[in-house]
């Protein structure tokens, strides 16, 4: 990079410095910043590093951060016929089930594509039931096209049928559609609740408790808020399990400084995968209730759970099943989406949520919140109605929907056990079992040596230990402190998703690897 | 003027006080009319106006891959499903997108900006695609927006404005300073009144950004490249960021309208504003007259910003990505089909002789209708969705307003709709000067729902203005 002789040399280092720490090739701003005339770019800008919003600064999504970005690169480089030790590369690192090959639902799909284009209604290669379907969604939008804005909550028949699929999944407990808001992903809906949560300022700013591993789209959004993350620790030797003991520590210690106000709980977790008992969601029920703060679940995994012995408890249905003592008291909000279980459909940005006890006058703010991204996507919402409205034993699509959801999850099952089988054959990295949600998130031993080589070039070593990886095998991961693990502890998130043949070549490499690094730094 | 801003009612709560009042009042009214006609909305779809066909066969195409087998689809629909989903993940419109978007969706976009922009550079690493415009304006201001400051951050925007985005300032914390469009002038902005607006801020604000919208909503100017650039260089003197919300750009009817964008203005201008001026431009798939809002895509373009600060914005954006659907429908928004292609006879006869057409008839009706009443006016129409004519309402008639606890034009929507069946939104969500009264309305709608509008409106007024006489 030449840099121009007017500048003097400290400045041309720290200019240096600071356009090769960007992330990417492909990212870095714009490719030849432009100089002013002392010769330095953000000298004379408006927005500047100094002056933007300091909270911005903060906001870090390791799922798709650093690593993510070399791997792109990496695409690009193989891509361009540059050899490398690896014939592709493999992005075990989101949870992006059709990516890896998953299949969609055809019923879905065949639903959608006739809202789309309604004409291929009179086109016999459609099952009766799925046109029928796409009829009743079209009459619900506007100008009976998915182009129109839906209400900012939804559409109406739309939130009725999760409504109804709500009480049909927790044994009858009601659901009022008024409570159910139609979301992008269940991302939005998580972030804005706790855009409505979070205030005060100082010893009174808000304080919401979250699990450490956790989903870093919770850590993204406290930050951004400036809210106080007051991080449980769940407990690795007991599989990931929540303990009440551990949530008391740590909320009496954040009471200190700041106010807490709600606990967010993932369950299935991620990245641990572990699913919650029941007595162990009554135990948060209860602490919730003693401590007054607002429950967050986050339950977008509810399907993909695969351990004997585990099953999901709906937090909403736990708290009804425990009286109205509780029922007519705890706030809680619950949240699901298109993106995961059987039907792996990310890109389409469908989501709910439920909110329970909420104040009338909070939930007047929460619409005019929603309001500003005017509705979610249509097509998602028109998913989202399919999801909890699936085909009924009768209907011509039935078997067809039964055989592609069960031979989905009967996959991920069969993946997670492969997962933890090979990993843990592997000296040097643990594996708890995947009980449920898409991921392993083994523990790794990191010798010394590597420890104190990452410290040098100023990274996590689990962060050291994975670009290694990447530039040695092409697999991409996400560090586990991307994720919050317990310190001098270290982690990695690997998805459960690739086919089976090549999850198993993944797994090998993987283990390869992992001694490789071990005996390199030993 | 900062309380106007203030009272400004949500939209969506207005609508649905507009609909409950409207539902439980009217089961027992004897209805002149069969159907509530909606235009309160930008929504075309919502209004009547049919889905590009190309478009939606293309997405049908690549949702259910299937419809690829055989002939139901002409090629070039079958082709270009073919290189979009090519350009998916696991070649499915299920998966999810690099942070800013699919890569070849957004080098789409970046040439088409530079069509557009008579060929001044466009990078696609400055492109990030998100669910709807107002979702990237948000993330923007976001960053511009210090909450944490005092005194807190100031943005200047225009009067009467997007009602969404006051909502968005306002829920960030930042202060909404007013500058007024001077509707005599067919909505012109002033100088004078930008450093107004300006000066005003002062021991109550710290302005970092100026907003604004071209062509207009609610009202329907279209900017001159004379006053694009008389904003430009006020926005570089007085150290502002320039957020020019630019949805509405291929909805330029006026005959001596032309879209400029602020980018080309800007260009235009040349050096050393040109390389310094920090500006973002946001577009989007749901206006135009691919009218797709339900998909929610849209975009924004950044222009001269610090790269230290573009990787934080890149941060906030990788949270939640754009759904794939919209940008399939963006790219066929930037690369339509072109003469030669199969599809392309009835899309041109849709896109560029019927729709047109339909909204010039619209244009001119709405003008000559509403201008015929002495207590109704509008201004010409150049460009956006949207009429935003004044009302001279009698003083009984605000005088039963106040009684009902409503604003003026909110009274008028709501009697509208009840003896009308029409549904508009009035001009107090927007911001309006002081003592003066507007309706919105969409004129994004086919030919003869237009005259039915007209024609219910018409009757309304006469009757409206006889009664509070």
């Amino acid at each position: 990079m030449k840099l121009p002789s007017s500048m003097n040399h400290g400045t041309a280092l720290l200019w240096k410095r600071r356009a090769l720490s960007s992330l990417s090739t492909t990212r870095r701003g714009l490719p030849k910043p432009k100089m002013s005339d002392n010769g330095t770019t953000s000298r004379g800008k408006v927005l500047t590093i100094d002056n933007m919003n300091p909270t911005v600064k903060k906001v870090e999504y390791a799922v798709r951060g650093p690593i993510v970005q070399r791997a792109v690169e990496l695409e690009k480089e193989l891509s361009e016929g540059m050899k490398k030790p690896f014939a592709e590369v493999i992005k075990a690192n989101i949870g992006d089930a059709q990516a890896m090959g998953q299949q969609p639902i055809t019923f879905f799909r065949q639903v959608l594509a006739l809202c789309s284009y309604p004409e291929l209604l009179s086109d016999s290669m459609f099952p009766e039931d799925a046109k029928s379907r796409a009829c009743r969604i079209l009459n619900s939008c506007g100008g009976n096209s998915m182009g129109a804005y839906s209400a900012s909550q939804g559409i109406d028949s739309v939130r009725q049928d999760v409504a109804r699929f709500i009480e049909r999944r927790d044994g009858g407990v009601p659901c009022d559609p008024d409570n159910v808001y139609l979301t992008t992903g269940a991302s939005d809906g998580i972030v804005t609740m706790l855009k409505l949560l979070v205030c005060g300022e100082g010893a009174t700013r808000t304080g919401v408790m979250i699990s450490i591993p956790q989903y870093p789209l919770y850590s993204a959004a406290l930050a951004e808020l400036g809210a106080v993350q007051i991080n449980y620790y769940l407990n690795e030797e007991k599989c990931w399990s929540l303990d009440i003991g551990e949530l008391q520590r740590s909320l009496d210690e954040a009471r200190l400084h700041c106010n807490p106000r709600a606990l967010c709980i993932i369950n299935p977790g991620n990245p641990t995968g572990q699913v919650q008992s029941r007595e162990c969601i009554e135990d948060v029920i209860r602490f919730a209730a003693k401590e007054r703060l607002f429950l967050m679940a986050d339950e977008v995994y509810q399907d993909n759970v695969y351990a004997e012995g585990c099953q999901f408890h709906s937090f909403k249905k736990v708290l009804f099943e425990m009286g109205p003592e509780y029922s007519e008291t705890v706030e809680l909000a619950s949240f699901h989406s298109t993106s995961k279980c059987y039907m792996g459909e990310c890109g389409f940005r469908g989501g709910y949520m439920e909110i329970i006890n909420m104040d009338n006058d909070v939930k007047d703010q929460l619409t005019k919140l929603l309001s500003v991204r005017l509705c979610s996507p249509v097509p998602g919402q028109a998913l989202m109605d399919l999801v909890v409205n699936p085909p009924q034993p009768g209907e011509p699509s039935y078997e067809r929907f039964i055989k592609e959801r069960t031979a989905t999850l009967s996959a991920l099952a069969e993946k997670a056990r492969l997962t933890e089988q090979v990993l843990n054959t592997v000296e040097g990295i643990r594996c708890n079992p995947v009980q449920g949600a898409m991921y392993s998130f083994p523990r790794i031993t990191i010798p010394e040596k590597a420890i104190q080589e990452a410290k040098k070039l100023g990274q996590q070593p689990d962060m050291f230990y994975c670009m290694k990886m990447l530039e040695e095998t092409g697999i991409c991961l996400v560090p586990g402190s991307g994720f919050g693990q317990r310190e001098g502890t270290y982690h990695f998130r690997m998805t459960i998703l690739p086919p089976t043949d090549k999850l198993k070549i993944l797994l090998n490499n993987v283990k390869e690897f992992h001694q490789r690094f071990t005996q390199q730094y030993s | 003027m900062f309380a106007t801003v203030g009272e400004r009612a949500v939209r969506g709560v207005t609508v649905q006080h507009l609909n409950m009042w409207w539902f439980t009042y009217s089961s027992g009214l004897r209805k002149s009319y069969r159907e509530v006609i909606d235009v309160s909305w930008g929504d075309p779809h919502r209004a009547g106006v049919k889905p590009l066909s190309f478009v939606r066969q293309v997405l049908a195409a690549c949702l259910y891959s299937e419809l690829m087998d055989g002939d139901k689809l002409m090629v070039d629909v079958k082709q270009r499903a073919q290189r979009l989903l090519g350009t998916c993940a696991g070649g499915s419109v299920g998966s999810y997108c690099a942070t800013a978007g699919i890569p070849q969706t957004l080098q789409s976009v970046s040439q088409y900006i530079m069509r557009r922009d008579g060929g001044v550079p466009c990078h696609p690493e400055n492109i990030y695609i998100s669910p709807g415009s107002q979702w990237a304006l948000t993330n923007i201001l976001k960053v511009l927006v210090n909450s944490e400051a005092s005194p807190r951050t100031g943005v200047l925007i225009p009067v009467p404005c997007h009602s969404t985005t006051i909502i968005s300032l306002t829920t960030l914390g930042a202060v909404a300073v007013p500058y007024y469009l001077r509707e005599e002038r067919g909505w012109a902005l002033e100088m004078e009144e930008l450093q107004r607006a300006l000066d005003s801020a002062k021991g109550v604000c710290n302005p970092v950004a100026l907003y604004m919208i071209n062509p207009g909503n609610p009202a329907g100017y279209v900017q001159s490249r004379k006053s694009i650039q008389e904003v430009i260089r006020f926005a570089a003197e007085k150290k502002l960021f320039l957020l020019a919300d630019e949805v509405f750009q291929d909805c330029v009817y006026g005959k001596e309208s032309e879209f400029v964008s602020y980018k080309r203005a800007l260009a235009e201008i040349g050096a050393p504003l040109s390389d310094s001026v920090e500006l973002a431009s946001f577009h989007t798939a749901s206006k135009g007259l691919m009218g797709e809002c339900g998909l929610r895509t849209g975009y924004v373009e950044l222009v001269n910003l610090d790269p230290a600060v573009m990787k934080h914005i890149n941060n906030l954006f990788s949270t939640n990505s754009c759904p794939i659907l919209g940008q399939i429908a963006l790219d066929v928004m930037v690369n339509p089909p072109q003469p030669g292609d199969p599809s392309y006879p009835l899309y041109l006869k849709v896109r560029h002789f019927y729709l047109p057409a339909s909204l010039a008839q619209n244009v001119r009706r709405v003008e000559e209708v509403i201008n015929s009443f002495p207590d109704f006016s509008c201004q010409p129409l150049e460009g956006g969705a949207f009429a935003f004519p004044r009302l001279f309402l009698p003083p009984k008639a605000i005088e039963r307003a106040k009684e009902a606890g409503l604003q003026p034009d909110t009274f008028y929507c709501l009697r509208l709709l009840e003896e009308a069946g029409v549904l508009f939104s009035p001009g107090t969500e927007y911001g309006q000067k002081e003592g003066t009264y507007h309706i919105r309305f969409c004129i994004m709608t086919p030919s003869d729902t237009m005259e039915e509008i007209l024609r219910r409106l018409s009757a309304f007024h006469e009757q409206f203005m006889k009664e509070f006489s």
